[in-house]
């Protein structure tokens, strides 16, 4: 089964092994190797795509990652479907479905490609910025909701993207990228000296432009069959890692290179849970980058008609893939190239109806005279016509104006490097004159280019060059490379720099064509040289004004015309341009794989403590604090947050609940000097407390504001029991380490995390004591002997227990602290216990109520990074004697004791059924324009009855009895200041 | 990702560390005696060099330990790193 | 003995790795000129050499900063409080910080040829042989969590994690083994 334009042998493709795929519903037949873009060409099918802004038909233009038009869907199902991807690097495979984009309804009939006809003089560059201007607020409304719908590139799929994606670290001695004749060479030589190799290609094929080198040998073998031996001895070898289909999209500092390899896109059944792609984060001490060069397509009139490609493109299609891509060609020339593609296509019989060369007569065209073919100089290139496909070319040579019936236009305009990879390392780029490109100059990194990214574009000098790299890299990478003779080249027809930039000499009125330099972008002649004249000089100020490169192919074929045109119109040469940044990626990369492992479950750690389990088993509804996993509430029988909270908050003030603390942070301070140590840090008094005592310590930042809190319970003279926030843990350790570190280096004591030591279930409630006291030995737990703010060591369910007697209820309270791997198993033997005394376990939100009836603060609830100890009414913490601790100069600063600071008070609503939103602003009735405050905890009491709040309002403390306004959409609610402390202010229920 | 040198460690990639700060800033012996203008200093006004900067990392997800660096701001390139109480060693300044 | 009551975080045993039973641990903080003392009194000597570690008949000793050891208590060493106080009574007078994480932290062992490959898919760290010998140990990330990761043959791995992250990283690493 042959397609009509396939050679009758040749080519990479097996032709046992057809493929039958699809193309917007429509079925054909490729072969195994195939691309989806070889094989439409294989089927005479060029039209593949409507261009961005004017919906002009479009064809393939490229072979490889520079194709800018041919953009297709491909989809496996309803979430499996990728938009944007290149037909040119597209695997076939059988069953592949893929669709055009940017058309409506179909690819032959395009309704918006009236933009074109119609309205196409009426976009000029700048047009949105021109035209969307005004009315004010008509661009969200009205304008950018049309072009959104009218412009865009494909269509993102619905559902969530069921594929796996996989990632590695990865370190090489030397990464080499672009396996061509440079990459292959400079792996050659790299991995002879011992060196740890990765090489790596985007392409499924290694090989690059050997894979199509015909009528070439490589040290007197067949190209072709070099390259086969080359690989397979590379890849025999243990210090070489191939990756095929993995493209180098990244230059990172300090030689961090990002590498997406491609797994399952080209099988047709890829197995179930099988990766689809694998991020590489490469370190490499040396890099060699052999990324080739891109073909310079022609900017003339109406260049972007299906059946106009790229010359080389045309040649690649022939040798890679026996396609020909079309029966009668033109070839535009502005480089030599142009001949050996001539050559070559003849050979396998395509007409080829003439050599339209732009330049003056070169040898090349002499020899293809004589090879008896039609060679036209000195050229013009007015346009072309056909409208599905192109169906001829005019042009101008010896001052005679010729239309050249034909079916393909192919466009020799001479390569330039790909240096889009050094550009990211920050290499600074060169002009070369002579080769009329940009090259590599100095490197930023541990770096160097090799081959036809460099300008040496002849096969030999490819070769030898990338050897050289290979030693190179090599020997900087403290190898010592082997002698490895260098492949040398025959046959192969030099093809150099030179060429041509810009638009190509025509007749035609370039003001009025439509000689495209972006296609993917719609970007003419035009667009360019109108941007110029209107001011922008700057190639940075040229690309946003026209949106020039600014599409998926980051401009890989317009940038060097675009230049071109610039220069041209302003006269300035093209390094006075400058040139624009090149970005990552190279070419665009997946979600999938960048986001890698982290999605889903494992998008963060999420953190459970021992307990966690059976808190799951047992119904309750978790949230997320900082990355921990905590029980908000435990609701029975399809109970609400609101109905659960209430029963809980009832139980625990009644009878006794249990909750588990674990995730607080726990810090052992050690060392003789632990409580100067503990002095200097915390605003509190240190050195007097008692071992066996706790104390509520309050942390400032330096700029005085309240950083963390948390009961600090003495062991013994030279170790501190430390509890910070959940949140807070790793914050307070690192400051305190800090500290210890870099200022207080004359003080022996030393910091260990404790947090996931323990388990922590506090017991709270009037019953605490009854239900604990059957489970500890080596400990009393009566009120004298064990006071509030108590801590000892003894032992419970025969595990070691640290018990503190605390409380962040109000109510009487133990956190009983076992080794965590026994954590759940004294939690459950409490529970059992606590039954009979009619224990229940709450959760989060639960402890919130709790601890705003007492007015106890929550960091980060009532503190926000502005509040001092006495705005939030810990004044009573400081120590007043110490000469200084961590923040106490910034208290005495003038605003830190201004009388109007926002201090903490409670707010009691008129209404008592109302509940205050949380940070909702607070206002004074007697002077309503400004905000005074803001609510910072507002709950239902069950306890009380009625709702309660707190909040950080301006001079708080001298307004107890007013009034105040918290206004809402609906009007003001009214709220009374009050004393923070809602209920038990005497404490006389925690000291039982 | 940077490679840095941490002084005890070796080279290590910068997931490891967490940065710290302008580096060389002590803290006041007797803050009280320090007036407002001088304390608002020491807390708040930093350099923003483009060029050689000496900052303040901690390899903390490592050996745990605060040091130096020189960094080249302009290229992310470190210069040096150096050890808490050492002094900044001198490099070219490019 | 290793205390089968110690609950453990993890799921069980894969392809390449192996929860490994409870065991006792503590952190010891100790100036610079105080080590060779405690070496002494400990009857092992605490690695200076930066990310080594050393084992003793009775005892490891994992250098993880300039003034932090990890050490690890072989099984069969009875119960952590047993451990703990003997190692006090070891040290005496010598000024330093000793701290019971027997429960913080959980180890696995992850070995096999892919080994390193399955640590690659979350640790920075440059795993082959001669950049990361046998014995050599250090606090690293994998993925998003802290670990230890001591190399304790040219194809066997020691992790410890704090308990809440472990089943994080077990199961990045079981997806490493089905993926890498």
């Amino acid at each position: 089964m042959t397609s009509s334009f396939r050679t009758a042998s040749g080519g990479r493709v097996d032709r046992d092994r057809p493929v039958n795929f699809t193309f917007d519903g429509k079925a054909y037949v490729g072969l195994h190797g195939d691309t989806l873009a070889s094989a439409l060409l294989a089927n005479g099918v060029h039209l593949v795509g409507r261009s961005f802004k004017y919906h002009r038909p479009r064809g393939i233009v490229g072979s490889g990652a520079d194709e800018p038009n041919a953009l297709v869907g491909v989809r496996r199902d309803a979430a499996r479907y990728t938009p944007n991807l290149l037909a040119t690097q597209v695997e076939l495979y059988d069953g592949l479905a893929a669709v055009s984009q940017n058309r409506y309804p179909s690819l032959e009939y395009d309704c918006m490609a009236v933009n074109d006809t119609l309205l196409g003089r009426f976009i000029p560059a700048g047009f949105y910025y021109k035209t969307f201007m005004w009315p004010k607020g008509a661009w969200d409304k009205l304008y950018e909701p049309r072009i959104r719908k009218a412009a865009g590139l494909g269509v993102a799929p619905t559902a969530p993207d069921p594929d796996v994606y996989t990632q590695r670290y990865a370190h090489a001695d030397i990464l080499v990228i672009g396996a061509g004749p440079a990459g292959i060479a400079a792996a050659q030589q790299a991995a002879a000296s011992g060196a740890r190799v990765i090489l790596a290609d985007d392409r499924p094929a290694m090989g690059g432009s050997l894979l199509a080198a015909a009528d070439t040998t490589v040290d007197g073998e067949d190209a072709r069959a070099w390259l086969r031996g080359s690989l397979a001895a590379l890849a025999a070898l243990s210090n070489v890692t191939m990756l095929p289909r993995t493209i180098a999209f990244g230059y990172y500092p300090h030689n961090w290179i990002g590498l997406a390899e491609k797994l399952t896109d080209h099988l047709p059944y890829p197995a179930s849970g099988q990766p689809r792609e694998r991020l590489w984060q490469v370190r490499a001490r040396q890099v060699v980058i052999a990324a080739g060069s891109i073909e310079r397509p022609l900017v003339f009139p109406d260049n972007d008609r299906p059946g106009i490609m790229l010359a080389d493109a045309a040649r690649t299609y022939l040798q890679e893939y026996g396609v020909m891509v079309g029966r009668k060609a033109v070839i535009v020339a502005a480089h030599d190239s142009a001949y050996r593609v001539a050559h070559e296509l003849r050979a396998a019989g395509i007409e080829i109806a003439a050599i339209v060369d732009i330049r003056s007569p070169v040898p090349a065209a002499q020899s293809a005279r004589d090879a008896g073919l039609r060679v036209l100089c000195d050229a013009k290139v007015e346009g072309t016509r056909g409208r599905l496909r192109v169906s001829a070319i005019t042009i101008t040579a010896d001052g005679k104006r010729e239309t050249l019936a034909c079916d393909t236009v192919l466009m020799a305009g001479g390569f330039t490097p790909s240096v889009h990879l050094f550009s990211q390392s920050r290499g600074k780029l060169v002009w070369d004159e002579a080769i009329q490109a940009y090259l590599p100059g100095e490197s930023g990194e541990a770096e160097r280019s090799a081959g036809a990214c460099r300008g040496r574009f002849a096969l030999s000098e490819a070769l030898a060059d990338g050897a050289e790299a290979g030693r190179s890299a090599a020997r900087d990478a403290g190898f010592s490379p082997m002698d490895l003779p260098i492949p040398s080249a025959q046959g192969a027809r030099a093809c150099g720099g030179g060429g041509h930039i810009g638009a190509v000499p025509t007749g035609a009125d370039l003001s009025r064509a439509k000689a495209f330099v972006d296609w993917q972008n719609d970007v003419t002649a035009r667009d360019i040289a109108l941007a110029a004249r209107e001011g922008f000089l700057s190639i940075e100020h040229v690309k946003r004004y026209t949106t020039t490169g600014m599409a998926t192919d980051q401009g890989k074929l317009s940038n060097i015309n675009a230049l071109g045109i610039v220069s041209n119109v302003t006269g300035r040469s093209i390094p006075e341009i400058g040139l624009t940044t090149f970005r990552a990626p190279y070419t665009p990369v997946t979600f999938g794989t960048l986001a890698g492992k982290a999605r889903g479950d494992l998008f963060d750690p999420m953190r459970v403590t021992a307990i966690h389990d059976w808190a799951a088993e047992h119904g309750a509804v978790f949230e997320d604090v900082g990355n921990w996993k905590r029980a908000r509430y435990f609701p029975r029988h399809g109970e609400d947050m609101h109905a659960a909270v209430g029963r809980e908050c009832l139980q625990v003030r009644n009878q006794v609940g249990i909750f588990d603390a674990s995730t607080l942070g726990k810090i052992e301070v050690v060392g003789p000097d632990a409580a100067e140590f503990m002095n200097r840090f915390y605003v509190n008094a240190w050195l007097k407390l008692g071992v066996g005592r706790c104390r509520y310590g309050v942390l400032l930042r330096e700029d005085g504001f309240v950083l963390d809190d948390g009961v600090v319970g003495r062991l013994a003279p030279d170790r501190f029991h430390v509890t910070t926030t959940t949140g807070g843990a790793a914050r307070v350790l690192a400051m305190m380490e800090d500290y210890l570190q870099t200022e207080w280096s004359d003080l022996k004591v030393w910091l260990t995390s404790t947090t996931e030591q323990w388990s922590v279930i506090a017991v709270q409630g009037p019953k605490a004591r009854a239900v604990l006291a059957p489970l500890v030995t080596g400990i009393d737990l009566s009120a004298e002997a064990f006071p509030h703010m108590s801590i000892a060591d003894a032992q419970i369910c025969g595990v070691p227990m640290r018990l503190m007697r605390v409380s962040f209820t109000g109510e009487l309270g133990f956190e009983v602290n076992v080794p965590s791997g026994h954590g759940r198993m004294v939690w459950e033997a409490i529970w059992e216990c606590g039954r009979s005394n009619g224990m229940l376990a709450y959760g989060t939100e639960t402890m919130h109520v709790l601890r705003a009836e007492k007015g106890f603060i929550i960091i980060g609830q009532e503190t926000d990074g502005t509040v001092t100890p006495d705005d939030a009414g810990l004044g009573w913490a400081i120590g007043k004697a110490k000469p200084d601790f961590v923040g106490k100069r910034s208290l005495a600063r003038p605003a830190m004791i201004a009388p109007d600071r926002k201090q903490l008070v409670g707010l009691l609503t008129h209404d008592a059924a109302t509940v205050l939103e949380e940070g909702a602003q607070i206002t004074d009735p007697l002077d309503p324009r400004a905000a005074i405050g803001h609510v910072t905890s507002a709950y239902h009491s069950v306890a009380l009855g009625r709702s309660i709040a707190l909040a950080l309002v301006r001079g708080g403390r001298a307004r107890m009895g007013h009034t105040l306004h918290v206004p809402m959409p609906d009007g003001a609610i009214t709220a009374e200041v009050v004393q923070p402390v809602f209920l038990d202010p005497e404490g006389a229920r925690i000291h039982v | 990702m940077l490679i840095i040198d941490c002084p005890y460690c070796g080279a290590r990639p910068e997931l490891e560390f967490s940065y710290g700060g302008q580096a060389h800033i002590a803290r006041p012996q007797h803050p009280a005696d320090l007036c407002d203008e001088d304390w608002n200093g020491y807390l708040y006004v930093r350099d923003n060099p483009k060029g050689v900067h000496a900052e303040r990392w901690r390899h903390i997800h490592g050996c745990a330990r605060f040091f130096n660096a020189l960094r080249d701001t302009r290229t992310d390139h470190f210069l040096a790193t150096y050890k808490v109480g050492e002094p900044a060693p001198k490099v070219s300044r490019p | 003995m290793s205390d089968p009551t110690v609950a453990s975080p993890f799921l069980g045993l894969s392809q390449t790795i192996r929860p490994l039973p409870h065991f006792s641990r503590a952190i010891l903080r100790v100036g610079l000129k105080d080590v060779a003392r405690a070496s002494e009194r400990l009857d092992l000597a605490l690695p200076i050499a930066a990310c080594t570690a050393t084992g003793g008949s009775a005892m490891g000793a994992l250098w993880l900063g300039p003034d932090e050891w990890l050490l690890i208590g072989e099984a069969g060493l009875g119960n952590g409080l047993d451990w703990m106080a003997g190692i006090t009574e070891k040290l005496g007078d010598v000024v330093c910080s000793l701290v019971d994480v027997s429960h913080r932290q959980v180890a696995l062992e992850i070995s096999g040829e892919r080994a390193e490959i399955v640590l690659a898919y979350g640790c920075a760290l440059d795993l082959s042989i001669t950049a990361f010998p046998v014995g050599m140990c250090t606090r690293t990330m994998y993925h998003k969590a802290e670990i230890v990761l001591w190399r304790k043959a040219p194809d066997r791995f020691h992790l410890e994690v704090w308990r809440s992250f472990a089943r994080y990283v077990e199961a990045l690493v079981r997806q490493a083994e089905s993926e890498a």
